[in-house]
Formats: structure tokens, C-alpha cells, sequence
């Protein structure tokens, strides 16, 4: 068992090492500057995905209101980046110069209150993570305290996501309405739309993507971890376990919508800009679609899936432009249907005991590699140790002549 | 005979849709006491105990367990307060480890960020491995639970409560579907676990009932028939007549 515990350890790092030595040289090597600004895009839902990794996999709250709070945190972003591009210098011609130019465009004379405290960039920071965190945990907190749960979380999330891009789209002076806060320059005087701010940009969200992965990797492993997955199957065992289930529902929804915030702050930086467009119900559900596609019990699988469903759109909407739409949702029925733990699930279930054969095949001649090696007296190991116990629970007293025989556990497709 | 009283439910009433599942009910449990629940089906024995650790509110009535009153209190305080409750059907995580089902019961770390904090560390794995050897459980910790046989999970789930040290447990038909060994085991298992804490327990198996009851409550639509020891109760001539038959 211990063996087992090793050898998937291995696997975890293995798995995130190939996810990083892709994102961090292999792209950034192969691909024009224009394609990896794409991928960087990418990247940012990538965010989005693993946070719902954490709260739909593991906490089994699906959320379709996603875009909601990666919409915030690109606004909290964007908004620093307009007050910075809107210098009383570059503003001159408008008639209050200083303020952003869709506000004066919409007769606005003075920079409202609130968005004054985005003058500062440690506060903007603070806001790109606290806004998104804050709102989840109202929403969570006033939902989860009154069970509700599952159909009726999904459904409240899209109305929350609606009532944000209505909002956002109805308050044009104050919020750049339906067109977004668009024309931003520079980040603390460093300009962001040349080619090597682009590169920087890119390394510095893959950089902290992958240090997300290892954030709720570590949340997984920890006992609130294992309570999570206890409540997905037995809630009521948990809550009469002496847990404030609610609570736990509540800090997962705050993590993904952290990580959403984060990943909407990056998008603003490589794109430039930031809209409705990426806040409603249809990107909300097409971030759900990054993780089903995944596998939404893997961290690493899920930012695949945002890469792969991205890619996908990328090429089919500039080749089949009207096609794309029922592409997409043909993908998400049939991954559902097909294959539930997504790329991940298929990964697990085919390739990896494939790989373990050859590798047992291989193995037999004295110690081709180290790890394979390892692996094969691992398995070995664990077939003495099946014995063992076979044999205990047969001479166990107590045990009834109901009793099955008593293995050690399979293997099951835990995924990294 | 006169511990103290650990609880105590007075008036105790529930209604559904106008249905009283319980009806002016009042039970007293003293310290150290294992009370056998029986009766028909629908006599409420279990709504009952769904009303002791909050997973059913009351319509009308008190339940005071020592000092606290758990008419109000959210589940896990009920729990938190020394309440453990055991489901009829084995509620265990059937995909973690014997040990981890303990370990996860241990009462510590059951905040969110105590549960980001918690550590095994020697005196959880030593408890966790006290209570394995208390359930027969302790050659099986790194076993799935879900491969445990149907008796085993019911003992890993009265080791998950015994690991709160719950000064109260209740036990919803722990022994249903067990073998004739097992069923002698369990009448062991709850003696020394009663030594010192109460224990209410549903039963319907009346040898089983005779080998474990200190005293024994007839429910019958929601109030209670008789109460008394075992001798006592089986000769009611109404008890006879609604439970126990001819």
C-alpha cells in the first residue's frame, strides 16, 4: 500500500513536470509570439478550471456562474490599467481630462468614489483576489447555510452571472458598459502590448498557474481534502461528524472564485482589455465545459482541458465560424455521457495500466530504469501483501463465515 | 440506581403535514444507562432519535442533554456537545482507508482552517489505533473501507463515533444484517462501550435486546407503551399485544 502511496506521488509530480516543461519551454520554443499570447489567454481559464476542480470535483457544487468572478477580477485589474491610461496628458481633448474616456462620454464630470481606491496597484492587487472571494462568500454563506444545494446552486450562479452583465452593460458611464474598458497601455508605466511584455506576461501566469496547482493540491491532501470528498458522498455523516458542512462548501466556492479573480486579472494584462462578454452565462458554461473536458478530478487535466476546448475553438471558429456553438455542446453532452472523468478519467482508466504493463513486460529483464524497477517490486509487493492478508482474514477470529476475503485495495484512478 | 440525568426530553412533539411521528413524549436517559428503543414499524423510534441530534426539528417540547438545550442547536453543535449518532445503514466513506475514516473523525481540526491545519500526529494515530482495536478493526487500517463485510462497516461507523467520545451515542438497529457471531461481538462491543457513557439503541432482535438492555422503552405511535426492565416489558399484557405478539 505504501508502495502504492509512493508510486502516486511519483505520478503527481511526473504529471505536473510535463504540464510545466509544456507551458514553460515547449510553447514559448515553438510557437510566433501571436499563438503564444493566445495560449496565454488560455492559460488565464485555465484558472477558472482547476478552481472548479475544487469545487465541483472535489466539492461536488457545480457552479455555472464562474465567468462572474473572473469577470471581477479582470474588471479590478482593468480598471487600474484605465486610471493609469487615463492621464490628464493623454485626456486632454475631453471635457473633464483625468477620467477614462467612456466616463466622459457619458457625461460624467468627476472619477466616481469607488473607483478612486484602483488609483492604487498593491490595493488593485488586494481587489483582484478579495472582490471575487468576498462576493462568493455571501452568495455561499447565504445559500449553503439553507442547504441549498446541487439544481438549485447551478441555476442561482447563472442568475447571478446574468445580473453582473446586465449590470455591467446597463451602467455604460460607470463601468464602460457593453464595449468593456478597452485602450489599456501600460502597468505601472511598462508597456504591455509590445511582444516581450507579452512573453512576460505569458511566463508569469503559467508561472502562477502551476503555483495554483500546487496550492489545491495541497488543500486536497489536507484533512479539509478528505472532508470534502467525505461530504460529496456523505454529507450527513460529515455534518453528524460534528463539521459545519455549510463552511467547507463555502471555502471551496471562495477558492475557485480566488483563483477565477486571479485568472480574470491575467486575461486583462495579456488582452488588453476586459467586457461583459466574458462575464455572462455562456462563458460561465463554457468554463464548466474546460473542466468536464479535462476531468474534473484532476488538476492538471483540467488545465488541458482549457487548452484543448480553447485550441479547438480557436481553430473551428476561425475555419467554421457558425459551427463552433454545437460543436462545443455536442463535446460537452458527449463527454458527459461518454466518458465522466474526462480526459483525465480516460488517461486513468486506459493509458496508465497500459503503460504498466509494458512496463511490467519490460521489467522482467534485470532493472531496465530505476522507476520501472521501483514499479514492478511495488506490484509485486502488493501482491504479498494481498496474501498476507487473504490468509489473516482467514484465520482472523471474529470474522464470520460472511466474511469475503479481506484484499488489499485495488488501485483506483486517483488521478493527479 | 440514581446516576444522573444525561438527558432529558420532555413534551416532546413532531408533526408532519398534521401526522404527530411523536407526540408528548418524555424519556429520560441517566449516565452510564444502554436503553433499548423497540416497537412496530412507524412508532417513531427513529424520528426520535433524528430529533435528539437535530437532524428533524421538533414542533413543540424540549430535549436538555446535560445542561444545553439541542432543540435549537445546529447539528454539528448538537455533535460538538458529546451526541453521536449512528445511521441504520453503514455510513461510512466507503473509499477511504479504515484509517482515514477514523482519522477524519478524530475532534480536532473541524473548523476550516483547523481542518487546513490538521496533522496526524502521534496521539491521533495512537487514538485512532486504540479505537481499531476497540472495534476488532486494528489488523485493517490500510484496508478501502468499502471492502470491509457488511458487519465490519457497522463497527468502523461506531468507531468513527467512539473516536468524539460522545458522552451520549445512539445506535439506529446496529446490528441488522449481521451474522450470529458478529451479532455476539457487537452485544460485547456496546457492554464495554456503555461502561462508561449512555448508549440508546433501536433493536428489533429481542435475544439481543435481552443481552444488552439495562431497560427497555416500548414506543408504539409516537408515545411511549411501557418502560422498564426486559422482564417487566415482555409480561405487559399491551406491549405483547401491539409488538410482541402472541
Amino acid at each position: 500500500m505504501k508502495s502504492i502511496m509512493d508510486w502516486l506521488k511519483r505520478n503527481e509530480v511526473l504529471s505536473l513536470s510535463v504540464l510545466a516543461a509544456l507551458i514553460l519551454v515547449v510553447f514559448p520554443l515553438v510557437l510566433e509570439p501571436f499563438r503564444l499570447n493566445l495560449v496565454g489567454k488560455y492559460l488565464t481559464y485555465g484558472f477558472v478550471a482547476i478552481g472548479l476542480v475544487m469545487l465541483w470535483g472535489y466539492g461536488g457544487v457545480l457552479s455555472l456562474g464562474q465567468g462572474v468572478f473572473f469577470g471581477l477580477g479582470g474588471y479590478c485589474m482593468a480598471m487600474f490599467l484605465k486610471l493609469e491610461a487615463s492621464d490628464p496628458e493623454s485626456t486632454k481633448i475631453q471635457s473633464t481630462p483625468g477620467i477614462p474616456d467612456f466616463m466622459d462620454w457619458n457625461q460624467l464630470t468627476a472619477l466616481p468614489l469607488w473607483w478612486k481606491p484602483f488609483k492604487s496597484f498593491p490595493f488593485t492587487l488586494a481587489a483582484v483576489i478579495l472582490v471575487p472571494t468576498l462576493l462568493a462568500f455571501v452568495i455561499g454563506f447565504a445559500l449553503f447555510k439553507r442547504r441549498v444545494g446541487g439544481v438549485y446552486f447551478a441555476i442561482i450562479t447563472q442568475a447571478v452571472a446574468l445580473i453582473l452583465s446586465v449590470l455591467i452593460i446597463g451602467r455604460q458611464g460607470y463601468t464602460g458598459g457593453v464595449n468593456g474598458i478597452t485602450d489599456l497601455k501600460t502597468l505601472l508605466g511598462w508597456d504591455i502590448r509590445t511582444d516581450s511584455a507579452r512573453l512576460t506576461l505569458y511566463f508569469v501566469t503559467a508561472g502562477v498557474l502551476l503555483a495554483s496547482i500546487v496550492l489545491c493540491r495541497w488543500v486536497q491532501k489536507s484533512k479539509l481534502g478528505t472532508l470534502l470528498l467525505a461530504m460529496r458522498d456523505k454529507e450527513d455523516r460529515v455534518r453528524f461528524s460534528g463539521y459545519d458542512v455549510a463552511m467547507f462548501k463555502v471555502f471551496a466556492f471562495c477558492l475557485a472564485a480566488a483563483l477565477a479573480g486571479i485568472g480574470g486579472a491575467l486575461f486583462t494584462l495579456q488582452v488588453g482589455f476586459m467586457s461583459p462578454s466574458f462575464v455572462g452565462i455562456v462563458p460561465s458554461i463554457e468554463m464548466v465545459i474546460y473542466t468536464a473536458v479535462g476531468g474534473r478530478m484532476s488538476l492538471v487535466g483540467a488545465v488541458y482541458g482549457a487548452l484543448l476546448v480553447n485550441f479547438g475553438k480557436t481553430f473551428f471558429s476561425e475555419s467554421f465560424p457558425d459551427l463552433w456553438l454545437f460543436l462545443m455542446a455536442a463535446l460537452f453532452i458527449g463527454v458527459t455521457m461518454a466518458f465522466p472523468n474526462g480526459l483525465a478519467g480516460l488517461y486513468d482508466s486506459h493509458i496508465k495500466p497500459w503503460l504498466a504493463r509494458r512496463k511490467a513486460a519490460k521489467a522482467e529483464p534485470p532493472k531496465a530504469q530505476p522507476p520501472l524497477a521501483a514499479d514492478s517490486t511495488s506490484a509485486a509487493a502488493d501482491k504479498a501483501t494481498g496474501a498476507v492478508a487473504a490468509a489473516r482474514a482467514d484465520s482472523k477470529p471474529g470474522t464470520g463465515p460472511l466474511q469475503p476475503p479481506a484484499g488489499p485495495a485495488p488501485a483506483t484512478g486517483q488521478t493527479a | 440506581m440514581s446516576s444522573p440525568i444525561v438527558l432529558a426530553c420532555e413534551d416532546l412533539t413532531v408533526s408532519f403535514d398534521g401526522f404527530k411521528a411523536i407526540d408528548k413524549l418524555n424519556l429520560y436517559i441517566e449516565k452510564g444507562e444502554l436503553r433499548v428503543i423497540i416497537g412496530p414499524n412507524g412508532a417513531g423510534k427513529t424520528t426520535l432519535l433524528d430529533l435528539i441530534c437535530g437532524k428533524t426539528r421538533a414542533t413543540g417540547g424540549s430535549i436538555k442533554f446535560k445542561d444545553a438545550e439541542l432543540t435549537k442547536l445546529p447539528e454539528y453543535e448538537i455533535v460538538r456537545a458529546g451526541v453521536g449518532r449512528k445511521f441504520q445503514t453503514p455510513s461510512i466513506y466507503e473509499n477511504l482507508t479504515v484509517f482515514k475514516n477514523l482519522e477524519v473523525s478524530f475532534p480536532r481540526g473541524r473548523g476550516v482552517f483547523g481542518a487546513l491545519a490538521f496533522r496526524c500526529t502521534p496521539d491521533v494515530r495512537e487514538r485512532v489505533e486504540q479505537v481499531a482495536l476497540e472495534i476488532g478493526l486494528q489488523d485493517d487500517l490500510e484496508t478501502e473501507s468499502g471492502l470491509l463485510s457488511h458487519g465490519q462497516k457497522q463497527w468502523l461507523e461506531i468507531g468513527m463515533l467512539l473516536m468524539q467520545e460522545p458522552e451520549l451515542l445512539m445506535l439506529d438497529e446496529p446490528i441488522a444484517g449481521m451474522s450470529v457471531r458478529e451479532r455476539e461481538l457487537t452485544a460485547d462491543l456496546l457492554k464495554r462501550i456503555s461502561a462508561n457513557r449512555s448508549v440508546i439503541v433501536i433493536e428489533h432482535d429481542m435475544d439481543f435486546v435481552e443481552k444488552i438492555a439495562h431497560k427497555v422503552t416500548v414506543m408504539h405511535q409516537g408515545k411511549i407503551l411501557a418502560e422498564g426492565n426486559m422482564e417487566k416489558v415482555q409480561n405487559d399484557p399491551r406491549v405483547i399485544d401491539v409488538y410482541l405478539g402472541h
